[in-house]
């Protein structure tokens, strides 16, 4: 299968890349990773007539924790480096969870983050992860930079709030006020299968009292596209992780899922999946708040 | 060199945007001009003449394309062959020399990890990327770097023993 004919750009600034997607309109396209764009161009679902190939402009591919503790992840920043990261592995466990189950191997060595959220597949973990975390994605433009929270970043399926000329240059998850906690559970067929389910729980508590001081749980694969599931993390919030508390949540959350039933599950199954995935993060949290969970490999969920 | 592009009608006719690129594949420099929308598989394959490199399901899934790009295992249908301007290309022809078998090719001959072969190159090309990175991997770690490639013979079992057979080989030789 081959994409439609289209004309290639690699530029070597951000300037040079902006200029060239305002030249493009709307029948340009940023190429990062590619690990969504191209199969979608090679089935004819995209047909952008100007590629703009991102790859090299330099001083994108970083993670770094900055002072303030929060968390700035450049636009090819690839998954496995997320997945080696040791950066993630000590201050962010929901992310931590989540680098080594996305796609395959193979993808996660091409596939970026920030090209994920860009994407917006309601199937997309990354989406669900930021979310839960609070993080904003910062696009730069003609007229500078700005920064959008997930929440309003992402407005639909494969829908998102950036222009035509600006360029997703970087994700910011913000940094945490107490004890990070959380994780992310995902139930897949195979591995680089789209997720049947996937959910993201972050959580922060006060040392002292083991009290919720912030908490998001977001899910992906159960509804027409990411899922906030605000009135669940409202459940968390200014409680200790009691087993009522956490019932109390998983029901929130199962309750905002909005699956269909298909070839991957039933709606209710996929229901009753969410609630099982919130109690188990939640659960591992209480007990240990610095743990981080994910599909072990040749294990079921 | 010959080089023949579709004709897509009279728009684009005049106007193929053919690029120019450099880049080195099992450790030779190349230079090709080519349309932007072939993919790096096809290049290998076609422009190459490398048939190992093999094209499985061509969505992703199978990884039977799978090569090293500046040393990191990726799906060369899912990359596009102008993205590699400036980079190193490894198949599977690179491992070693017509003459010898690599450690992975001999593992795979010892421990029967193949059938009809097809998956092989990937399977092979995944499992260097594990190795160059991690020389001492567990059975699980093999699984886990394998587990973007498909086999539909042997169950695995056989390629993770080979993979691991390669492995020990490759540490008694360093």
């Amino acid at each position: 299968m081959y994409p439609t004919r289209f004309r290639y750009e690699a530029p070597k600034t951000l300037d040079e890349a902006i200029a060239l997607l305002s030249d493009g309109g709307d029948d340009a396209k940023v190429l990062a990773g590619g690990q969504s764009l191209v199969p979608m161009m090679k089935l004819r679902f995209a047909s952008p007539e100007l590629l703009v190939d991102i790859n090299g402009l330099p001083g994108l591919d970083y993670q770094s924790a900055d002072g303030d503790g929060s968390l700035r992840v450049g636009a090819l920043c690839r998954h496995a480096d997320l997945e080696w990261s040791t950066v993630l592995k000590a201050t962010q466990p929901t992310m931590a969870a989540a680098a080594p189950v996305i796609a395959d191997p193979l993808v996660r060595n091409r596939g970026t983050l920030v090209g994920s959220l860009c994407h917006a597949d309601p199937q997309g973990d990354w989406a669900a992860v930021l979310l839960a975390l609070d993080g904003s994605v910062v696009a730069r433009g003609p007229s500078g930079r700005r920064s959008i929270p997930v929440r309003d970043f992402v407005t639909g399926p494969f829908t998102n709030t950036l222009e035509h000329d600006e360029i997703a240059v970087e994700a910011v998850i913000p940094p945490a006020r107490g004890s990070r906690a959380g994780g992310y559970l995902k139930l897949e067929r195979r591995v680089g299968d789209f997720a049947t389910c996937g959910v993201a729980v972050a959580i922060e508590t006060d040392p002292a009292s083991g009290t919720v001081t912030r908490a998001g749980i977001a899910l992906c694969g159960v509804g027409g596209s990411t899922i906030n599931a605000t009135d669940a993390a409202a459940a968390l919030t200014g409680k200790p992780l009691s087993p009522d508390v956490v019932a109390d949540a998983a029901d929130r959350a199962a309750g905002a899922a909005r699956p269909k039933t298909d070839h991957r599950g039933s709606a209710d199954y996929k229901r009753h999946m969410v609630r099982t995935f919130v109690v188990r993060i939640l659960d591992a949290a209480a007990a240990d708040p610095h743990t981080t969970q994910h599909t072990a490999p040749g294990k079921a969920a | 060199m010959t080089v023949v592009y579709d004709d897509l009608g009279d728009e684009a006719q005049s106007d193929v945007p053919v690029r120019r690129i450099r880049f080195t594949i099992n450790g030779k420099k190349k230079i090709a001009e080519i349309e932007p929308r072939l993919l790096l598989a096809h290049l290998i394959r076609r422009g190459l003449g490398l048939t190992g490199t093999h094209m499985g399901c061509d969505t992703t899934n199978c990884g039977a394309c799978t090569v090293l790009v500046d040393g990191r295992p990726i799906k060369s249908c899912t990359m596009l062959a102008v993205q590699v301007d400036g980079h190193e290309v490894t198949t599977v022809e690179g491992l070693t020399s017509p003459r010898e078998l690599h450690p992975l090719q001999e593992g795979f001959k010892q421990e029967h990890g193949l059938q009809c072969g097809f998956c092989t190159p990937g399977m092979m090309m995944a499992a260097k990327g594990l190795l160059d990175r991690h020389p001492d991997p567990t059975e699980e770690d093999v699984r886990w770097a394998l587990s973007g490639n498909l086999c539909r013979c042997t169950g695995y079992q056989n390629i993770v023993k080979s993979v691991l057979w390669a492995a020990e080989k490759l540490r008694s030789e360093a």
